[in-house]
């Protein structure tokens, strides 16, 4: 029972980058505008949450030094897509070429830094429950400020006025506009927002799940949380489960090698992604349930007229 | 003279090509004057590398060492047309007429790590991040068992394969797999320090491997098997410049001074640092050999009599598990 405790702690702790770049994503989805360059964005920040942590040691500091780095390159991906409304898969995905290019450019000169022992984490007293505690309480702060996101979201989509006008803007640009939203401006404060968060879940990788910097080190996690919100069919709590799911797989595959159950390792490998593509055939063969769910303006450009 | 070298990565890894710059300088610094040395680092396993070489060529360069495997074919190609430069190709197993081949013990160094694994571990049960399931990495866990079995017989490995040399989040990832299955001494044959820091973080013990990784661990490091090639580096350009070099394969261990067990930890007893000395001196006068029989593998089937010994060419091969490796060989069918 002990190893399963153990397992569901590794499976939080991987999914947790996850699920914090996918609940940022949600944010830019359910406005209408779609960031593929999450992992791009996801390197630029694990390499500047990785400097930062090298010349402060303090994490929060690099999450954040990670989150303002993407904050500054969404920033310029907004203005082109809502100002410049130029193709949403196509700029999302230069951006994400330059920014696995550009991190292995200024990541050069840290590639053999190292950050040192990290304090004990975990909440105090509930980390020392028998099985409870290792598997639930013992974790990274980062890893309950996910947890606790995915609800402030939930909230804020479904239960907040503000939330509600971002659905709004998400659904129908125009409409909204009639209402007197400013599109342009909220779907750029919604891109931002989904920026730091993906920004913030790179810099997890790099100095919290991982204390070091090697080139292409995301290693696709940017991919699957874009993937993740469809998965998710853009619920914050779904994500967060899904998020879940995901890390336990990539965990479960390690734990069943280490068990020495004998199952091809390529196929193992692949096993997220099989998941993946398997749950978007079962969700996109109901095209109503996808209509329901699915913010109807995603990646279509808006022009607001005179 | 002129020698250049081709890396596939950055110089800056901390582990592989790390180690071969160390020893490109090493080597430079002993024949000072005579030599000068430059290199390319970062060069793919691919097309690329072909070019990489035949520029290095075309800039006058006499001697040229390619230090991974996937160099092979590239420099072959290059080594007909350039019949007046000599080729230095490490792990590979193609020659020509101007090329050759040069590979470390890295085993040895396996099997010292193991000694200090089996005083090491309290819950006897070991684990190894493996990389890609050529001989090589197998060899070198069976060493690593072997090493741990000598002073600690009822001792369990447990492996864990990521099919990459070099993917530090994962590799981290397959560490912490290991630690939750009860392993609590961790060896990897990935390149990167990722998996003694996650034995770090967990408070539990671990290795480098290729370099000396103590300053990623200082708590969790157990040693590093470190490699040097200077040795052979300085001896190749001697070659090289006297004339007397000729195609032969060279597979240097701890007896050449190519691989050797460096920074034990504080906490290791004495009696394991003994035997890991006993051991070096018996590799270095021959009196002692890993890889002899009584050995049985996995399925408890003899593979070397008492009295048995492997050649080089049954050690280049290897493709199974000894006793007390757990779990199935990804390659075997």
């Amino acid at each position: 029972m002990n190893e399963l405790a153990l397992l569901i702690a590794s499976a939080i702790a991987s999914g947790t980058p996850l699920a914090i770049a996918a609940l940022g994503l949600i944010i830019n989805e359910r406005a209408g505008v779609i960031n593929l360059g999450a992992e791009g964005l996801m390197l630029v920040a694990a390499i500047a949450g990785f400097a930062t942590a090298v010349h402060t040691h303090n994490d929060f500091l690099a999450l954040l030094a990670g989150a303002a780095a993407s904050v500054l390159l969404t920033a310029a991906l907004g203005v082109l897509l809502i100002w410049f409304n130029t193709n949403q898969y196509a700029t999302g995905l230069a951006l994400s070429l330059f920014g696995s290019g550009f991190s292995a450019f200024v990541g050069v000169s840290y590639t053999q830094e190292n950050l040192g022992a990290h304090a004990a984490a975990g909440i105090p007293g509930l980390s020392r429950l028998p099985w409870l505690g290792p598997a639930l309480f013992s974790h990274h702060a980062a890893v309950y400020f996910a947890m606790f996101l995915a609800a402030a979201l939930s909230w804020f989509f479904f239960r907040s006025k503000p939330g509600l006008a971002l659905r709004a803007i998400g659904e129908s640009p125009e409409s909204a506009q009639a209402l007197g939203y400013d599109v342009r401006w909220i779907r750029f404060a919604a891109l931002l927002c989904g920026g730091a968060l993906v920004g913030c879940a790179g810099a997890f990788v790099s100095v919290v799940a991982t204390p070091l910097w090697v080139e292409g080190m995301i290693a696709g996690k940017g991919w699957i949380a874009l993937a993740l919100t469809t998965f998710a069919t853009w619920r914050p709590g779904r994500a967060l489960l899904g998020a879940y799911l995901f890390g336990g797989v990539t965990m479960l595959q390690l734990h069943l090698q280490g068990r020495g159950v004998s199952v091809p390792v390529e196929l193992l490998t692949a096993l997220p992604y099989l998941a993946t593509v398997l749950v978007l055939v079962l969700i996109s063969r109901n095209p109503r349930f996808i209509a329901a769910n699915m913010p109807s303006s995603l990646g279509k450009p808006f022009h607001p007229g005179a | 003279m002129k020698v250049a070298f081709v890396y596939v990565g950055p110089v800056g890894d901390a582990g592989w090509t790390f180690a071969h710059d160390k020893a490109r300088k090493a080597a430079e610094a002993a024949l000072a004057g005579k030599v000068k040395t430059s290199f390319v680092e970062n060069v793919p396993e691919a097309a690329d590398a072909e070019r990489v070489i035949r520029d290095l060529v075309d800039q006058g360069n006499t001697l040229i060492f390619g230090t991974t495997f996937g160099y092979m074919e590239p420099m072959l190609k290059v080594a007909s047309d350039s019949k007046a430069v000599k080729f230095e190709h490490a792990t590979g197993y193609k020659t020509a007429d101007n090329m050759r081949t040069y590979d470390s013990r890295t085993f040895e160094g396996a099997y010292l790590a193991g000694v200090v694994a089996g005083a090491m571990t309290k819950s006897k049960t070991l684990g190894v991040v493996a990389s890609i399931p050529i001989p090589e990495v197998i060899r070198n866990i069976d060493s690593f068992t072997l090493g741990a079995q000598s002073v600690n017989p009822a001792v369990k490995t447990k492996v864990v394969w990521v099919n990459k040399w070099f993917d530090p989040p994962k590799e981290g990832e397959a560490a912490q797999a290991l630690l939750d299955q009860g392993a609590d001494v961790l060896m990897q044959n990935t390149d990167s320090s990722a998996v003694l820091q996650t034995a770090e973080k967990a408070g539990k013990m671990a290795f480098g491997w290729d370099s000396d990784m103590s300053k990623f661990g200082p708590n969790a490091h157990l040693a590093s098997a470190a490699i040097d090639w200077s040795p052979y580096y300085t001896k190749a350009m001697q070659d090289a410049l006297g004339g007397s070099w000729k195609v032969e394969p060279t597979w240097w261990g701890v007896k050449e001074g190519a691989i050797d067990l460096v920074s034990i930890s504080d906490k290791v007893p004495a009696s394991a640092r003994d035997k890991v000395a006993e051991v070096k001196k018996g590799l270095k006068d021959g009196s002692f050999v890993i890889w002899k029989g009584p050995l049985k593998d996995q399925s408890d089937k003899e593979v070397l009599k008492a009295g048995e010994s492997f050649d080089v060419k049954a050690l280049l091969g290897i493709n199974f598990y000894v006793k007390g490796v757990e779990g199935k060989l990804p390659s075997a069918k």
